[in-house]
C-alpha cells in the first residue's frame, strides 16, 4: 500500500479578476521510501499543491477540495481540510517540509539551538535536555561541524548552504515518513547544491523516508528521483519512472523542456525552444492547455481541432508511464 | 587590437560595520588582480559562485564602479581614470543587461520611454523617427511593437528581459555585459532569450561578456570562458577546452557539480564533492584562494599565490594543475 | 556586546556635552539682557540690574559663564556675597529670581508629575496599541479591523488639547464623575486614589493619540511579518496558530516598538505642555511654558538641556534594548 494517495486535488483562489484554478484536479501516489519529483515551471501549481497537502494555504483566501490519504501504519489520515489541531500533529512530525530560500526561512531572533529544540518539543513530551541532545545529533548528521557550539549561533551567522542544512535537520528531527522539499537547492551555489543533494540522498537511505522533490531543474531530477510528475497550468500532464521519462517523453511539453536545456556535451548551435509562454491561470486555453505552444498538432489523429476542443485524459501509454496527450504512443517526441 | 583589455584590475569595498571606532577596517576584496582580454566579435563567459566577483568585475570594467587599482583599456584607450564626462561618448558603445527583469526597469516608464532613453541621451533625433526606430527594436527582440506605450508590470519576466535587451542594443553598441540575463527566468523562456542573444550577436557584430553561474548556459553561448573564485581568475580557456580539458581543480569540481539531465549518466558518474564553504571575501585565504577546499592542497599552496600561466591550451592559476 | 554598550555610552556623553554647549551659546547670544529680566517687569533701577548681573555672573565672558554653569552641576554654585548670598547645592542648574528658588528644586518638584503622566500614558497606549493592532491584523477586513481603523482615524485627527478639553467638558463638568483639576498634585505615595483621580484624564488624553498611531503601526507590522518565510516555517513545524503568533510573529513584529516607544516617551518626559496646561498639572511642561512667558532664562536653559539629555539617554537605552532583541544588530568581533 502506498504512503500517500492524492485524488483529484483542486485548489482555487478567488481573486478580483476571477477564480484562479492553481491546481486542477491532480492525482498521484507516493510509495514508502521513494523519491517522487514534481517538475514544472512557475505557475504550474507544484508548490501550491504541496502547501495544500500540509494545510499551509491561507484558509480565507483559498478553496481546497479532493482527497489526500496518508497511511501511517494502521491509521489512515485524510489530509485535505483536516481540522487545524489534527494537522498540526502531523506537520513537522510525520510530514515535514523544507523550502526554497534558506536565508529567510529561519527566525532571525532565535538561536539555531532554540529553533531545533522547539521542533522536537512540539511533538515529544520529553525534557529540554533530551531535545538538546537530539538537536546536536541531527546537526552532526547534516554535516555541521562543532554542533554544540553552533547551537548558540544565530541564523545570520551562517551561509546559505549551512542554513539549508539546519532546515533539513529541523525537518528530520522527528523522523517523518515523508519529506516535501520545495526547490531546496535552487537558491544555492552549484557546488553547495551537489553537497545538499547528496546529503538528502544519504539521509533518505538511512531513515527510509519518502521525498517529494519539487524542482524546475531537470538535471537535479535526473539524479535524485525515482519517479517524475510533470505539471503544466495546474494539471498533471505526464508521469513515469525517471529513466522512462527522460528516454521517451510522451507529452510535447516534456520533450520541449528536455530539448531546451543547454547540455554541456552537445554540439547544437541553436537551443530548441518552446514558443510562447505558460498561460495565465485566469485564462487557460480550451481543450489541451498546451496546444497553443505545441508543434505536434498535425501529427495527431483527429487533427489539430481535437487538441483545441477536447482536453486529453491522463492515459497509461506504456507500463507505468502516463501522459495527457492525444498523440499515439508510437510517435517519437525526443529529438 | 583587442576590443577590451583588463590588466591587474582590483576592486575593493569597505565592509559594513567598519565604522570609526572599530579596530580593523574590514575590506571586501571583490575583485583581485584580474587580467583578461576580449577580442572583437568574441563572447567571453565569466563563471563562478557567490562571492567570486563576476558581477562586480562586469560593472567595474564598464566604470559603473571606480576601480581600486589596475587598468582598463578599451579600443586601445586607457579609460581607467576617465571622468563621467569623458566616459559619456563611450557609453554608446558599451552596454549592460541586468539579471532581474523585475527590478531593473523603472516601473513608471513605458517601454517606449525605457528603450528610447538611450536614443534621447546620445542623439538628438526627431520624435517621430525615434518612435519608428523603437518599434523596430521591439520587433527585433520579439516584442509586439503595438505595446510601445505599456508599462513593465504588464509584461512577463521573459518579455521584460527582452525590453532590457532592446534598450541595450538601441545605440548599436560594440559590446554588452550580460549580467546573469537568464537566471531569473523559467527554463523554457531561458532558451528563447539565449537564442535571441545569439542572433543579435551575429546580426549586429556584438561582443559579449556573459556572466552566469549556470555553466551549461555559459558554455552554449561563449567562445572563451574564465572561471572565477573569490575575486580571482583561476582558469581561462576556449569553451570546448574548458569542458573537456579543464586543468584547475576548482573548475573540475564546478563541472562535476552540474547535474546532467540524463538519469543514467547522472547516477553513474563520479562526482567531486567539495568540502566546506566558500570563505568570506573579507578574509580570503593566504596563498592560493582555493587551498582551503582543494583536495590537492600542499604547503606551497597555503603560502605562495599561483599566477595565471599558459599550460597547454588553457591559462591556469595553480601549482599542481590537473592533467 | 559589552564593547557595543561602552561605545554607545561614550557617544551619548559626547553628544550631551555638545548639546549643552550649543544650547548655552544660543541663549547667551540672544538679543536681550538676562540681568534686566531678573527684577521683574516693572523694575528699571539700573543699580539693581547691575548688581544682579554681577551676582549671576552675566558680566563674565561667555565661555567662562559656561564653565561655571558646567562645574555647578558637580560642585554646586553660589551667587553673590554676604547678605545677598544664595547657594544652590549640586547639581546646580542656576537660580531663578522669578521662582525665588534654585532651578534644580523647581525641576525636582515638577519632575514626578511629568513622570507619572508619561509612564502612565506609555503603559496605556502600549496596551491599547498592541492589543487593538494585533486584533485588527488577526481579523483583517472584518469588524475588529474596521473598528480599529475608525479609532485610528479619530485618534490621529483630534489634537491633544481638544481631546483633553472634551474629556473635561463631559467627564468633569457634565457627568461629574471626576473632580475639577485643582492644580495640586498628590503624589502616588501619599494617596493613591487622589493620584488616580488627578492622572486618569490626562493619561487618556495623551494616550489617545499615541494609541491610534501605534495601533496602525502594529497592525501593518503584524500583517507584514505574518507573510515572512520564517513564519511559514514555524507553521510547517506543527506549531499552533496561537504560539506562532505569540512567540514568532510578535517578537519580530513588535521589535521596532522598542525604538518608537522609547523615543516617544523621551519626548514626553521633556514635558507634555498641552496636556499639563489643560489639566493644570504642575509638571515640566507647565514649568517651561511659564518660564518662556516670564522670560525666566535659567529655567528655560535648564529645561531645554534636561529635555535634550533625556532624549539622548533614551536613545542610548533604546539602542541597547534593540541590540538585545535583534541579534543581527550586535556587531560581532
Amino acid at each position: 500500500m502506498s504512503l500517500l494517495e492524492v485524488s483529484n486535488l483542486r485548489v482555487e483562489f478567488p481573486t478580483l479578476d476571477g477564480i484562479v484554478t492553481a491546481v486542477d484536479g491532480i492525482s498521484f501516489k507516493v510509495e514508502k521510501g521513494e523519491t517522487l519529483a514534481i517538475v514544472g515551471e512557475s505557475g504550474c501549481g507544484k508548490s501550491v499543491s504541496n502547501l495544500a497537502l500540509m494545510g499551509l494555504l491561507p484558509k480565507r483566501g483559498s478553496k481546497v477540495s479532493g482527497s489526500a490519504k496518508f497511511y501511517l501504519g494502521p491509521d489512515t489520515n485524510e489530509l485535505i481540510n483536516l481540522p487545524e489541531e489534527k494537522i498540526q500533529k502531523i506537520r513537522g512530525n510525520r510530514i515535514s517540509m523544507i523550502f526554497q530560500d534558506p536565508m529567510s526561512s529561519l527566525h532571525p531572533f532565535f538561536t539555531i539551538g532554540d529553533q531545533l529544540i522547539e521542533a522536537h518539543q512540539i511533538h515529544n513530551s520529553v525534557n529540554k535536555e533530551e531535545s538538546t541532545r537530539k538537536a546536536i545529533e541531527l546537526l552532526k548528521k547534516v554535516g555541521i561541524s562543532e554542533p554544540e557550539l553552533r547551537m548558540k549561533s544565530f541564523p545570520h551567522q551562517f551561509s546559505g548552504g549551512m542554513r539549508q542544512r539546519v532546515m533539513i535537520a529541523m525537518a528530520l528531527i522527528n523522523q517523518p515518513e515523508l519529506l516535501i522539499a520545495d526547490e531546496p537547492t535552487t537558491a544555492l551555489d552549484v557546488t553547495v547544491q551537489a553537497q545538499i543533494l547528496k546529503l538528502l540522498k544519504d539521509l533518505q537511505q538511512e531513515m527510509q523516508m519518502a521525498i517529494i522533490l519539487i524542482s524546475h531543474d531537470l538535471g537535479v531530477v535526473a539524479g535524485a528521483a525515482d519517479r517524475v510528475n510533470v505539471m503544466y497550468a495546474g494539471k498533471l500532464v505526464e508521469t513515469a519512472k525517471v529513466n522512462d521519462l527522460f528516454a521517451k517523453p510522451m507529452m510535447p511539453y516534456t520533450s520541449g523542456l528536455l530539448a531546451s536545456i543547454p547540455k554541456p556535451d552537445s554540439e547544437v548551435n541553436r537551443l530548441s525552444v518552446i514558443p510562447g509562454q505558460p498561460p495565465s491561470l485566469l485564462n487557460v486555453p480550451k481543450g489541451c492547455a498546451f496546444h497553443p505552444r505545441c508543434s505536434f498538432l498535425d501529427r495527431v489523429i483527429g487533427g489539430p481541432n481535437l487538441c483545441k476542443e477536447k482536453e486529453p485524459e491522463l492515459i497509461e501509454k506504456e507500463s507505468g508511464h502516463f501522459a495527457r496527450c492525444h498523440l499515439e504512443s508510437h510517435v517519437v517526441l525526443k529529438k | 587590437m583587442n576590443l577590451l583589455e583588463i590588466k591587474n584590475l582590483t576592486k575593493e569595498f569597505n565592509a559594513p560595520g567598519s565604522g570609526i571606532f572599530s579596530r580593523k577596517k574590514r575590506i571586501v576584496h571583490a575583485v583581485s588582480d584580474v587580467s583578461l582580454k576580449l577580442a572583437q566579435g568574441e563572447t567571453l563567459g565569466l563563471v563562478g559562485e557567490s562571492g567570486c566577483g563576476k558581477s562586480t568585475l562586469g560593472r567595474t570594467l564598464l566604470k559603473l564602479y571606480e576601480p581600486t587599482s589596475g587598468k582598463i583599456i578599451y579600443s586601445g584607450q586607457d579609460i581607467t581614470d576617465f571622468s563621467p564626462r569623458e566616459m559619456k561618448p563611450l557609453r554608446k558603445e558599451m552596454q549592460i543587461i541586468f539579471q532581474d527583469p523585475y527590478s531593473s526597469l523603472n516601473p513608471r516608464h513605458t517601454v517606449g520611454e525605457i528603450v528610447g532613453a538611450s536614443l534621447r541621451i546620445h542623439r538628438k533625433g526627431a520624435k517621430t523617427s525615434e518612435k519608428l526606430e523603437i518599434q523596430q527594436l521591439m520587433e527585433r527582440v520579439g516584442l509586439n511593437p503595438e505595446h510601445i506605450n505599456r508599462y513593465p508590470h504588464e509584461f512577463s519576466g521573459g518579455q521584460r528581459q527582452r525590453i532590457g535587451i532592446a534598450r541595450a542594443i538601441a545605440l548599436r553598441p560594440k559590446f554588452i555585459v550580460c549580467d546573469e540575463p537568464v537566471s531569473a527566468l523559467d527554463v523554457s523562456i531561458q532558451a528563447q532569450v539565449i537564442n535571441l542573444l545569439d542572433d543579435l550577436k551575429r546580426d549586429f557584430g556584438l561582443s559579449y561578456i556573459f556572466i552566469a553561474h549556470n555553466l551549461s548556459v555559459v558554455q552554449h553561448i561563449s567562445d572563451r570562458v574564465a572561471v572565477m573564485y573569490l575575486g580571482k581568475v583561476v582558469e581561462v580557456a576556449k569553451t570546448s577546452d574548458l569542458y573537456t580539458r579543464s586543468k584547475h581543480p576548482y573548475t573540475r569540481a564546478l563541472l562535476s557539480a552540474i547535474p546532467i539531465p540524463d538519469p543514467e549518466k547522472e547516477r553513474s558518474r563520479e562526482q567531486i564533492l567539495l568540502q566546506g564553504e566558500i570563505p568570506s571575501s573579507t578574509n580570503p585565504p593566504s596563498g592560493c584562494v582555493f587551498n582551503t577546499r582543494c583536495w590537492k592542497a600542499q604547503d606551497k599552496c597555503r603560502t605562495l599565490e599561483p599566477k595565471l600561466a599558459q599550460i597547454g591550451s588553457n591559462e591556469v592559476a595553480c601549482h599542481f594543475p590537473e592533467e | 556586546m559589552l564593547s557595543y554598550i561602552a561605545k554607545r555610552f561614550a557617544i551619548s556623553i559626547s553628544i550631551l556635552f555638545a548639546v549643552s554647549v550649543a544650547v548655552y551659546l544660543i541663549f547667551a547670544f540672544l538679543p536681550f539682557d538676562p540681568a534686566a529680566l531678573t527684577c521683574g517687569k516693572n523694575c528699571n533701577d539700573p543699580g539693581i540690574i547691575e548688581a544682579n548681573r554681577v551676582r549671576l555672573g552675566y558680566d563674565k565672558p561667555v565661555w567662562e559663564q559656561y564653565w561655571i554653569f558646567l562645574s555647578g552641576l558637580f560642585v554646586g554654585r553660589s551667587f553673590g556675597e554676604g547678605a545677598a548670598l544664595i547657594e544652590c547645592p549640586a547639581p546646580s542648574l542656576g537660580y531663578s529670581f522669578h521662582e525665588h528658588s534654585c532651578v534644580t528644586n523647581s525641576i525636582l518638584e515638577a519632575l514626578p508629575v511629568t513622570m507619572s503622566l508619561a509612564i502612565g500614558a506609555l503603559i496605556m497606549w502600549l496596551l491599547i496599541g498592541v492589543g487593538l493592532g494585533v486584533l485588527a491584523a488577526r481579523f483583517r477586513g472584518r469588524f475588529p479591523d474596521i473598528g480599529s481603523t475608525i479609532f485610528v482615524l479619530i485618534g490621529t485627527s483630534l489634537p491633544t488639547f481638544l481631546t483633553g478639553l472634551l474629556l473635561l467638558v463631559f467627564v468633569v463638568v457634565k457627568w461629574r464623575i471626576l473632580p475639577y483639576p485643582s492644580g495640586n498634585y498628590t503624589p502616588l505615595t501619599e494617596n493613591i486614589l487622589a493620584w488616580l483621580n488627578t492622572m486618569i484624564l490626562p493619561w487618556i488624553t495623551l494616550a489617545f493619540a499615541y494609541a491610534a498611531l501605534y495601533t496602525r503601526f502594529v497592525r501593518s507590522s503584524v500583517i507584514e511579518t505574518s507573510s515572512e518565510d520564517f513564519i511559514r516555517t514555524a507553521r510547517a513545524k506543527g506549531l499552533s496558530e496561537k504560539v506562532v503568533l505569540r512567540k514568532h510573529t510578535l517578537r519580530a513584529a513588535l521589535a521596532p516598538l522598542a525604538t518608537m516607544a522609547g523615543l516617544d516617551f523621551a519626548g514626553l518626559l521633556g514635558g507634555a505642555i498641552l496636556t499639563e496646561t489643560v489639566f493644570n498639572l504642575p509638571g515640566l511642561g507647565r514649568l517651561s511654558l511659564g518660564a518662556v512667558r516670564d522670560y525666566d532664562l535659567p529655567i528655560i536653559v535648564a529645561t531645554t538641556i534636561l529635555a535634550a539629555a533625556i532624549v539622548i539617554f533614551m536613545n542610548f537605552v533604546v539602542d541597547i534594548l534593540y541590540a538585545w532583541i535583534d541579534p543581527r544588530i550586535r556587531v560581532n568581533a
